[in-house]
């Protein structure tokens, strides 16, 4: 798997969001795409996963995304959005399940050979085999956040793209579904593109990383090398590298993939 | 299965009860026999009571079937598909959009050759599908999210419109007024086999349509993001979702005018039943359509007997208030 933007930019009207921005994201990379707010950061996942209107290119293993099937599209990128509002009572599985569309092959043959394998590993790895029959209705944020992306997971996907899914959860929760995200990586080997807004979490977990200010690259490449006192310096206003060493430490104990299953 | 088969037993059932009873009551036994030789092409006796169910109730009963079933499963699939629990035809403003294609059909008497009442039913879907893009564009303009409460508004507002320019037509209509009436109070009185025959091959090619769109829906009840981060083509599902639905309306609403409330409260009442999963909750939302709008076109026939109600007005009275209740029950256990 390669995605590599060429040029990518934005605009809206005479406002330019996105400045000719061009990084490629390569085999078993964790690549962090942080910056100050407004930076243009959620614009680049709009621009990939939801066909967001840009100029450039965006090329999937050379192949530009347009010209991709949906369901081919979606069994090679897997988005976890910020927040999925839900409508009616559907059960925890019944979500998990819908990960699996894009392998089915139309009305004669709706379900793909291992599909239950699929979705009993993202149940088990998401601790929700106990809530499985439960609807999802019934579910605080955060486990219901866990349900799409346990979702996501049974897509198997070989890019994941996390658009800030943990913004709106507590500290716990973040640490929780990174490590259980960085266990998924070592595990199958894939990819994952995350939004992040705070400096320490893209440190510890990234391997990468794409530094963005007012819509234009300031560094890619190895997350080493682009968090540098340097670079942040010229991006943020006040002096975020200290703070950023300092709380390095709060992701790093106990830093096992287990959810704890809340009896309720 | 066994209860998709115990659905069918129930509206076979239905059927028959609501072809012998009426306002002159026909014996079970006697009724079964007049349609199973009609059916294998015996020779007929030549009474009152072959004429009553062979030539009047068995038509009427089966397009009133149809139209319940047709009616509600539109209702149970524009609901998943907008996320929505209170759309549906009549909320939508597609029935009215529908019954301005009818009765233009009617007024300026548009015909298609060798197609009884084509005109209608052609201008009907036509119609059905100009308001609900309509609606649908206007809605997004105002309201990217598409919520509960813009759609109704401008459903509202839209049948509002609609029934002013039903009013202007009724105007000009001279001679056809009555004919035109009938549209705005839905009626299925008079219905023929041939009737029964368009609103039969509309039901099976959009039922398939929709049935096809089960897996894509439920993805659309969670939301149309969610819908196409697993990779549902989400222009050409709503599309196809659309058209099915415009064209089953509008086919519903030639033959019997404006029904309201049957696909809003039937989807409503079967999910409960089933949950929202659309495998079975489009399937079981055709039973039941056809099984309440069967009995509630009995309750028309005989309740004032030997006047006879619109059944317009039998479903909307039993289901604004059945949705009332159903909205207040269980607001109060868990959001809708």
């Amino acid at each position: 798997m390669m995605l590599e933007t060429k040029n990518l930019s934005v605009r809206y009207g005479s406002l330019t969001i996105l400045d000719n921005v061009s990084f490629t994201v390569g085999e078993k990379q964790w690549v962090m795409i942080v910056g100050p707010n407004g930076a243009g950061k959620s614009t680049i996942v709009n621009a990939i996963s939801r066909g967001a209107p840009y100029t450039g290119q965006i090329l999937l293993d050379g192949k530009d995304i347009k010209k991709y099937k949906s369901t081919e599209f979606a069994r090679r990128i897997g988005i976890l959005s910020q927040e999925t509002p839900v409508g009616y009572s559907f059960t925890v599985e019944e979500v998990v399940a819908l990960g699996r569309y894009a392998y089915s092959g139309g009305l004669l043959s709706p379900k793909a050979p291992r599909d239950a394998e699929y979705i009993e590993r993202a149940l088990e790895l998401t601790g929700l085999k106990e809530f499985r029959r439960q609807s999802i209705l019934t579910l605080s944020g955060g486990e219901k956040q866990r349900t799409f992306l346990a979702q996501v997971l049974a897509q198997d996907p070989e890019l994941l793209i996390l658009d800030e899914p943990t913004n709106h959860l507590d500290l716990v929760y973040q640490k929780q579904t990174f490590a259980l995200i960085k266990n998924w990586i070592e595990e199958t080997g894939r990819s994952v593109i995350s939004v992040v807004h705070d400096l320490s979490l893209a440190r510890a977990y990234g391997t990468h990383a794409i530094l963005l200010h007012r819509g234009r690259l300031v560094a890619s490449g190895e997350i080493k090398e682009v968090l540098t006192r340097e670079n942040l310096a010229s991006v943020y206003d006040m002096d975020v590298y200290d703070w950023m060493r300092k709380m390095l430490s709060q992701w790093e104990d106990g830093e096992s993939g287990d959810l704890p299953v809340q009896q309720r | 299965m066994a209860a998709y088969l115990l659905f069918a037993l129930a509206v076979l059932v239905t059927l028959i009860f609501c072809v012998c009873a009426g306002s002159v009551s026909v014996p079970v036994k006697e009724t079964v026999s007049l349609i199973w030789k009609a059916i294998t092409g015996a020779e007929l006796p030549q009474s009152t009571a072959r004429a009553i169910i062979l030539n009047v109730r068995l038509p009427r009963v089966i397009c009133v079937g149809f139209v319940g079933a047709s009616l509600s499963i539109c209702g149970a699939a524009m609901q998943g598909l907008l996320r929505n629990p209170l759309a549906d035809g009549t909320t939508l403003g597609v029935s009215s959009g529908a019954s301005i294609g009818a009765i233009l059909a009617i007024a300026f008497g548009v015909s298609i050759p060798g197609f009884e009442g084509g005109g209608t039913v052609v201008m009907a879907i036509v119609f059905a599908f100009l308001a609900l893009m309509l609606i649908l564009s206007l809605a997004y303009k105002l309201d990217y999210t598409l919520s509960t409460n813009t759609i109704i508004l401008i459903g509202v507002v839209f049948t509002m419109f609609a029934g002013s320019i039903i009013s202007l037509l009724v105007t000009f209509a001279g001679d056809h007024v009555k004919t035109i009436m009938f549209w705005t109070m839905g009626s299925l009185a008079g219905s023929s086999y041939g009737n029964a025959i368009t609103i039969g091959a509309a039901f099976v090619v959009c039922t398939a349509v929709l049935l096809g769109c089960a897996r894509e829906l439920n993805a659309f009840a969670i939301s149309e993001d969610n819908a196409r981060n697993i990779g549902v083509n989400v222009r050409r599902v709503k599309l196809t979702v659309l058209i099915a639905v415009s064209a089953l309306v509008g086919v519903s609403v030639s033959i019997g005018g404006t029904i309201g409330f049957v696909g809003l409260v039937i989807p409503h009442m079967t999910r409960m039943l089933t949950g929202p999963n659309h495998k079975k909750l489009l399937p079981a939302s055709i039973f039941s359509g056809a099984i309440f709008l069967m009995l509630a076109d009995l309750v028309s026939r005989v309740v004032l007997s030997p006047i006879e109600l619109p059944i317009g007005v039998v479903t909307s009275f039993i289901g604004s208030i059945t949705f009332v209740y159903i909205f207040y029950s269980s607001t109060k256990k868990e959001r809708v």
